[in-house]
């Protein structure tokens, strides 16, 4: 496999850059550009130089032999000058090295995970990690990387081998020998289990963290939908006309307020009636954007939005404005009246539906993993029939098992035979 | 050239169909026994069938196989277990009169095409550097062969014991294949002990059976295996009886006089099928066990009581029956015994069951570590087929845990070995819905065929059958208003539409039965292919779940592993994951995936390195 390496820090110009080689060639590398390994796992200043001798930079080193590093593999750590020539020289030094070449995105990480040194949900979180952009993300990510996840579905899964021992018992055990019948109400011992799920699954997802509080602002065409959107994420990012039915597509900008990830969302006026095909599909797909949005902002007339959604009563400067009584916030986009106060509300209220630091944020793979174990319970509770009970019990095993990437029917044996006295 | 293209040790359930199979398949077999008079014998309880176990006779069966005819030959009480719960799980068992089942396999044998029945005690393998040659046996005479199978039961480097007594012998009278160990042990086979039991025979007349509840034959007339039209014998009842406190006392008060607990046996017995000793120590509040008392057949008054496997001594045992309810002047023919075995570690084979360092030799049966004669059986049916497949240059039937219980205990054996006598069970099986007893031959017999494994009886039964199945296919795709239901007094919903037969089948309540105004007439809703086709419809849901799962087993089983892949040389393989590895060896990255304690990231490790080794 080919020697790595990458950029591993922000983009220069900063304070430092480091950069890391992992690979069988790491050591090999490391001592063409220092002129020697220097001791495992302490810092060492050296210089760098180029083969032609050239000085590249004096930087701090650090080598870890694979394969107890991050990687499971032979790695270097050059903490360089952060400048933009710095990098670049000794990128470029190092890419002149046999067997070496840069690293693609997550190639560090996948490595980790193939030579075993992170199970995949902690894979998973070390990449959210490495994409936070706000301190939120980072708080939620730094929970799935130490593998609060994993030891969380093995709980889980512990739980559900006990109840499958009990099932499997009754399959292959009841006519031959002193196991009893499945307890009436068995179903009530899988609820608890089921509850635990649903829980989980209702918290905040890990994709609102990464793309953001979803916001529709929606309501029948020319209300000042994208007035208001562009007023939202500060600049001109939509098309606006004063004529009816000017958003056809749909218009999304990811922006932060108050530290909050948010994605808004501006489209098509919602109506009935109209004979242009392309407008037709527009309200289609805003139909759609409303359905999906964490929230929207309603701008129609009072009471006609989806359910859940804020009333704003817009375009206070302009005097015919539709005026609503229950309206949440009196905004105009023109003059900027309440603009800031609408902006404060949202970040207090998407915070709320944002992972809590020290909460596992399931992203949409393990969430619809997590959402198969969960319907395999429920179905599991309502099945007269063990056999199909058993069935439902084990492909929430096997969701579980998909979770952090394992599977064993040899376990319910185990935990069968522990508590039956089995035999004929 | 020699007269045998195969040879096999041990005239068994396992070396029947070893030999059986690898005849209908064309080689040239002989089967060597210490005495053909018992060739066939069945040693222990006198039953064939139960839950997972009655899967495995009817694959067997699928195969063309000996064990279901057999057994229903001589039959004299069926049973189907778990009828309660879903058809996937239910297990066909029947007594088995012990005469006219090995009449009926000497019988089979003796009319079997190119088998040969060969009397003598194998005394060793003829070995040429890593290959098998043939057998030598202990007067010296050698037979060549270019596979031989060892389907040698307990018979191997066999120990009795009963209270303080010890006999050398397989089973109880007989003869002991001790320098066949010696050899195997001295080629550094990787051997170890395990130990079963068996019950004391009682005599039938000494029992008051009109204190005892009765469960009598079942009355509907379904048999072992499809080609038997009717059954045969008169039918008889058994009965149950149970342990109770004195039972156990008189247990409790001789445990140090059993070679269990003595330490004189430290090998590990089933945990499924435990001596009464075992039961009474290991789960000593319960108030009784019970015990079923079955009648060895028709023209014996033995009577074998299932349930009170033990060692202790003969007086003692004598004791403890008199304790239970039915029994109180009973008498006993044979006492109970204890065995203690040498079996192959099942680690040491592939996946075709043959020995990887002795190429040509394989292995089935109690030789593996098993227990049961369905599971010698289809061990014997499987490494029959793979060495006369082998010997010929023809594929044998691809097997796999979604097709069969034969390829999850194969699976199972070579790859996680065994730490005490293996059973089948149905909850080893993932794939339980698919594997049904009732569906073996719709699942089995086509790879049976092709692999040249079926006689011209069960091919144009078997004919009949697919064409009846695709009169029933066409059937099933008429579609029926919902209306028309709910006028019929079926309960289904007026607005769940016109669907077809194949989708209202699943709907609860529904059956072939109830819509049979809707069949064409020649069809029979309540034959056993009816029921297998309702199940497949009524399964069907589950079984879509499945497919993606399939799809990632085959997927991953498709990835093979060279017998010499590099485990140390992986980086990041921690030595425990190489060295669980190493000793299993699998095939392929799927059964590398189903070794016990192997982590997904090593897993994924040597997945890498596999694709690297390819590219």
């Amino acid at each position: 496999m080919d020697t790595i390496f990458a950029l591993s820090s922000g983009t220069p110009p900063a304070g430092i850059a480091v950069v890391r080689i992992s690979g069988t060639q790491a050591g090999a590398a490391l001592a063409a550009l220092a002129g020697a390994i220097p001791p495992a796992r302490r810092a060492h200043l050296t210089d760098l130089r180029d083969d032609a001798g050239a000085l590249l930079d004096r930087a701090l080193v650090l080598w870890f032999p694979g394969p107890g590093s991050v990687t499971g593999e032979d790695l270097a750590e050059l903490h360089l000058h952060g400048g933009r020539a710095v990098v670049a020289a000794v990128e470029r030094a190092l890419g002149g090295l046999p067997g070496l070449r840069r690293a693609e995105a997550g190639e560090f990480t996948r490595r980790a995970f193939f030579n075993g040194r992170i199970d995949l949900a902690e894979a998973e979180g070390l990449a959210d990690l490495l994409a936070a952009e706000t301190e939120i993300q980072r708080a939620s990510a730094i929970t799935m990387a130490g593998g609060a996840l994993s030891r969380e579905v093995e709980g889980w899964r512990e739980r559900l081998l006990h109840l499958s021992a009990q099932v499997e018992a009754v399959l292959d055990f009841e006519d031959e020998s002193d196991v009893g019948k499945l307890p009436a109400n068995f179903a009530n011992e899988i609820g608890p289990l089921a509850g635990a799920l649903a829980e989980a699954l209702d918290t905040p997802s890990a994709e609102v963290l990464r793309e953001g509080y979803r916001v529709a602002l929606a309501g029948p065409p020319n209300v000042g939908k994208s007035t208001l959107f562009n007023a939202l994420v500060d600049s001109e990012a939509a098309i606006t006309a004063p004529q009816a039915g000017t958003t056809r597509d749909i218009i999304e900008r990811p922006v932060a307020l108050s530290g909050i990830p948010f994605t808004f969302v501006d489209m098509a006026g919602l109506r009935d009636c109209c004979d242009d095909a392309i407008e037709r599909i527009g309200i289609d797909r805003a139909r759609g954007e409303v359905e999906r949005a964490d929230l929207v902002l309603w701008l129609g007339p009072e009471h006609d939005g989806p359910s859940g959604a804020w009333e704003i009563e817009a375009r206070l400067d302009v005097p015919t404005h539709t005026r609503k009584a229950t309206a949440r916030h009196r905004v105009s986009a023109v003059s900027g009246e309440n603009i800031a106060e609408l902006k404060r509300a949202l970040a207090s209220h998407a915070a709320e539906a944002m992972p809590k630091p020290g909460v596992n944020a399931l992203n949409r793979r393990q969430r619809a993993l997590m959402q198969i174990a969960h319907a395999a319970l429920v179905d599991g509770m309502n099945q007269s029939d063990p056999l199909l009970l058993a069935e439902s019990l084990r492909q929430g095993r096997v969701a579980f098992d998909a979770l952090v990437g394992r599977t064993a029917t040899e376990d319910v044996l185990d935990a069968l035979f522990g508590r039956f006295c089995i035999g004929k | 050239m020699s007269a045998h293209d195969i040879l096999v040790v041990g005239g068994g359930h396992a070396g029947c169909e070893a030999a059986a199979v690898a005849a209908r398949m064309g080689a040239r077999v002989g089967l060597i026994s210490f005495d053909p008079a018992k060739i066939g014998a069945m040693s222990c309880n006198p039953a064939i069938g139960g839950l997972g176990k009655g899967h495995l006779v009817r694959e067997v069966d699928a195969f063309d196989g000996l064990i279901a005819r057999a057994a229903d030959a001589a039959a004299i009480h069926y049973r189907m277990l778990n009828r309660s719960k879903g058809s996937a799980v239910w297990g066909p068992r029947v007594q088995a009169d012990r005469d006219l089942f090995r009449a009926y396999v000497q019988q089979a044998i003796a009319r079997q095409p190119g088998l040969e029945v060969i009397s003598g005690e194998a005394a060793a393998l003829l070995l040429a550097g890593d290959h098998v040659e043939g057998v030598v046996f202990a007067d010296g005479s050698q037979l060549e062969a270019n596979a031989v199978i060892l389907c040698t039961g307990t018979f191997l480097g066999g120990t009795l014991f009963r209270g303080e007594e010890r006999m050398t012998g397989g089973r109880i009278g007989e003869d002991t294949a001790q320098r066949l160990a010696a050899q195997l042990r001295e080629a550094s086979l990787p051997m170890a002990r395990l130990k079963t039991g068996t019950p004391p025979r009682l005599d039938g007349r000494t029992i008051d059976w009109g204190r005892l509840e009765e469960q009598p034959s079942d009355a509907d007339p379904w048999t072992m295996s499809p080609l038997t039209l009717v059954r045969r014998n008169p039918q008889v009842s058994c009965a149950i009886t149970r342990t109770n406190a004195a039972s156990h006392d008189v247990i409790r008060a001789n445990l140090h006089r059993s070679p269990l607990f003595t330490g004189a046996i430290d090998a590990a017995g089933p945990r499924y099928c435990p001596s009464i000793e075992d039961k009474i120590h290991r789960f000593g509040d319960r108030e009784g066990h019970q015990v079923f008392l079955e009648p060895e057949g028709l023209a014996t008054h033995l009577v074998y009581p299932n349930g009170i496997s033990t060692s202790l001594p003969v007086d003692v045992q004598l004791t403890m029956l008199q304790t239970m309810q039915g029994l109180e002047r009973v008498e006993m023919v044979v006492p109970g015994y204890a065995v203690e075995y040498d079996h192959v570690d099942p680690r040491s084979l592939g996946a075709d069951l043959q020995m990887r360092s002795i190429r040509g030799l394989y292995c089935a049966g109690q030789i593996n570590g098993t227990t049961g004669y369905e599971e010698a059986a289809a061990q014997g049916l499987y490494a029959g087929m793979h060495a006369a497949a082998s010997v010929k240059g023809t594929a044998a039937a691809p097997l796999d845990r979604a097709n069969s219980y034969i390829a999850v205990m194969v699976d199972d054996l070579t790859l996680h070995g065994v730490s005490e006598p293996y059973r089948m069970l149905t909850a080893r099986a993932e794939y339980r819905l698919r594997l049904r007893a009732n569906n073996a031959a719709t699942r089995l017999t086509p790879l049976a065929i092709t692999a040249g494994c079926v006689n011209d009886e069960r091919l144009s039964w078997f004919e009949e059958r697919e064409a009846q199945r695709q009169t029933w296919q066409e059937a099933l795709q008429e579609t029926i208003p919902a209306t028309r239901l709910a006028a019929a007094n079926l309960r289904v919903r007026t607005d769940a539409g016109r669907q077809t037969i194949a989708a209202w089948l699943r709907f609860p309540g529904i059956d072939l039965v109830a819509l049979s105004p809707w069949l064409p007439g020649e069809l029979d809703p309540s034959n056993e292919l009816a029921k297998e086709v309702e199940e497949d419809c009524a399964y069907a849901p589950y079984l879509e779940r499945q497919e993606g799962e399939l799809r990632d087993l085959r997927a991953s089983d498709a990835v093979s592993l060279a017998v010499d892949f590099p485990y140390h040389q992986v980086p990041g393989l921690s030595n425990e994951m190489v060295e669980r590895l190493s000793a299993a060896r699998p095939a392929s990255l799927g059964t590398a995936g189903r070794i016990r304690g192997i982590t997904p990231a090593a897993l994924a490790a040597v997945l890498v390195h596999a694709r690297r080794r390819a590219a």
